[in-house]
């Protein structure tokens, strides 16, 4: 349904309406930024000093090589690792054995609903605690490729069943064995309708890169302490770093969205289940 | 299994703590999630603009900074949550529900509603155009088309998505346990911390996963129940 659904074409006295609540909104949301740039300056958070942290070239350096470049590095191990898991369990639930289908549908439901702060913490007390300044790191990739490994698997899963059943038909018919189907005909043909599924699961994985933050990980939230420390402006250092995250992630979006309209086309959206109840749309 | 039950009390308030942050973000983010969506299909073009802003700005922030924001940065400038200071006080110690805990509600609440927004946003678009048009030729404004006829098929329309959100908000307020709010993740930290031994360690952990897991199954479960209940014929 279209926005302009809901309402009618407005008339003379509507638009008068309107304009006045344009105008009571806009002041409103001045009123709103006036009030946090007067705290803002009455704390001294505008000095020249606080700020200059940001285009001072080493703390520049800093922020981008030891903060987003740490980051970025946890993220993509963590999204390379939650394919590769994704992929085998994905089409592990698919399996025609159930030796091999309800182990890996248990993994998934677990993984899927354990919360990945308390994930990065199990692991990081059980191996990351005695391996040094690499055990959080490893910590944060680990626990993301298992979180983000459970959900994948259910994006790869319904990506396969989204493709037409003829297809695999077809693919037996010429005589083809049950791996060469999914190898050759089905996975490359879900490829495709899964790639927005799979950006969109890319921004969730940068976004919780940040949770290593409570196993002492490095990374871009962990550079905020020493700065703040040194400069005393707390509020410009988070403004800033939650700006390099916004960032990233829009022009993830931005990427999504492309790749949706290339791949798939503006409508059809792939339907992945929540937790708990993959197993019901399995009976299905 | 000597730590868990030696801990008992600890982990049943470090679970309290959990329960109580995510029905009342969860209330609040409903709350402010639908005024956002009433703003976001309004006739107002300022009011859309605003709303889709604040959608896109915080659903592209990590939660963690926006809890470390009100922790760390907030006070600095002024805004903080002394005034809160609710204790409750059980036969196993006190939930402490102070500035610790208001500012990380606050935070969820913030975060969570621009989940809920899209939520009910996909879920105003899968009402039919024919019952927004009927409600406008019965001269409805656009409060009543919303209120009366469109958001209730929308709500109804929106909820595993909006299931969905839920869930993601009950497993997030584990990230209040970064900006020491004592609850379940944080009750973890702390029994693990002092736990020496790594088959000692496997006992809290099986435990607060059981936990977890139940927590969240219980929550699709209800959604499920609720969806076929309300589900609209079409």
């Amino acid at each position: 349904m279209s926005q302009s659904v809901l309402f009618d074409a407005p008339g003379p006295r509507t638009v008068r309406r309107h304009r006045l609540y344009t105008v009571l909104t806009v002041l409103a949301l001045l009123a709103l930024v006036a009030f946090a740039g007067y705290r803002l300056d009455q704390e001294g958070q505008f000095e020249g000093d606080k700020w200059e942290v940001f285009v001072t070239p080493s703390y520049v350096e800093f922020i981008l090589v030891d903060g987003l470049l740490e980051t970025l590095k946890m993220a993509v191990g963590g999204i390379v690792g939650a394919m590769v898991l994704g992929v085998v369990l994905g089409v592990g639930k698919l399996s025609d054995h159930a030796l091999v289908r309800v182990p890996c549908w248990a993994v998934v439901e677990l993984f899927r609903a354990i919360p990945v702060l308390m994930l990065m913490i199990v692991l990081f007390f059980l191996w990351g605690i005695y391996h040094g300044s690499a055990g959080p790191f490893w910590c944060v990739v680990a626990a993301l490729t298992l979180y983000n490994g459970a959900v994948l698997a259910e994006v790869f899963r319904a990506g396969i069943l989204a493709v037409p059943a003829g297809q695999a038909e077809a693919a037996y018919g010429i005589g083809m064995r049950k791996s060469q189907v999914m190898s050759v005909v089905l996975l490359p043909q879900a490829v495709k309708i899964m790639i927005p599924a799979i950006i969109s699961q890319c921004v969730v994985t940068l976004k919780d890169t940040s949770l290593g933050y409570a196993i002492a990980a490095p990374g871009l939230t962990a550079v905020a302490r020493p700065i703040y420390l040194e400069f005393q402006n707390h509020v410009p250092v988070y403004v800033v770093i939650a700006g390099i995250y916004v960032a990233a992630n829009l022009l993830l979006t931005v990427v999504a969205t492309f790749a949706q309209k290339r791949f798939v086309g503006e409508k059809k959206v792939l339907d992945v289940p929540m937790v708990g109840e993959a197993q019901a749309t399995e009976k299905a | 299994m000597d730590v868990v039950v030696d801990n008992y009390q600890f982990i049943g308030i470090g679970f309290a703590a959990t329960v109580l942050l995510f029905l009342i973000s969860g209330i609040g983010a409903l709350l402010l999630g639908t005024l956002l969506v009433a703003m976001r299909v309004g006739p107002i073009a300022v009011m859309r603009r605003a709303a889709a802003t604040y959608v896109t700005l915080v659903r592209n922030t990590p939660l963690l900074l926006i809890l470390v924001f009100f922790s760390l940065a907030a006070p600095k400038i002024g805004i903080n949550f002394q005034f809160v200071k609710i204790v409750i006080s059980t036969g196993w110690g006190d939930i402490r529900m102070t500035n610790a805990f208001a500012g990380a509600t606050v935070g969820l609440i913030l975060y969570t509603a621009s989940f809920v927004c899209e939520s009910l946003r996909s879920g105003v678009n899968a009402v039919p155009v024919g019952q927004a048009e009927a409600a406008r030729a019965i001269g409805l404004p656009f409060g009543g088309v919303l209120s009366n006829v469109v958001l209730p098929q929308a709500l109804r329309a929106a909820l595993p998505p909006l299931a969905s959100t839920l869930i993601a908000l009950l497993k997030n307020t584990t990230v209040a346990a970064s900006v020491l709010v004592l609850e379940s993740a944080y009750a973890l930290k702390q029994i693990l911390d002092k736990t020496p031994g790594t088959v000692e360690k496997l006992w809290p952990i099986g435990v607060f996963i059981l936990v977890f897991v139940i927590l969240v199954e219980l929550l699709s479960f209800a959604s499920g129940r609720l969806e076929r209940r309300w589900r609209v014929a079409r």
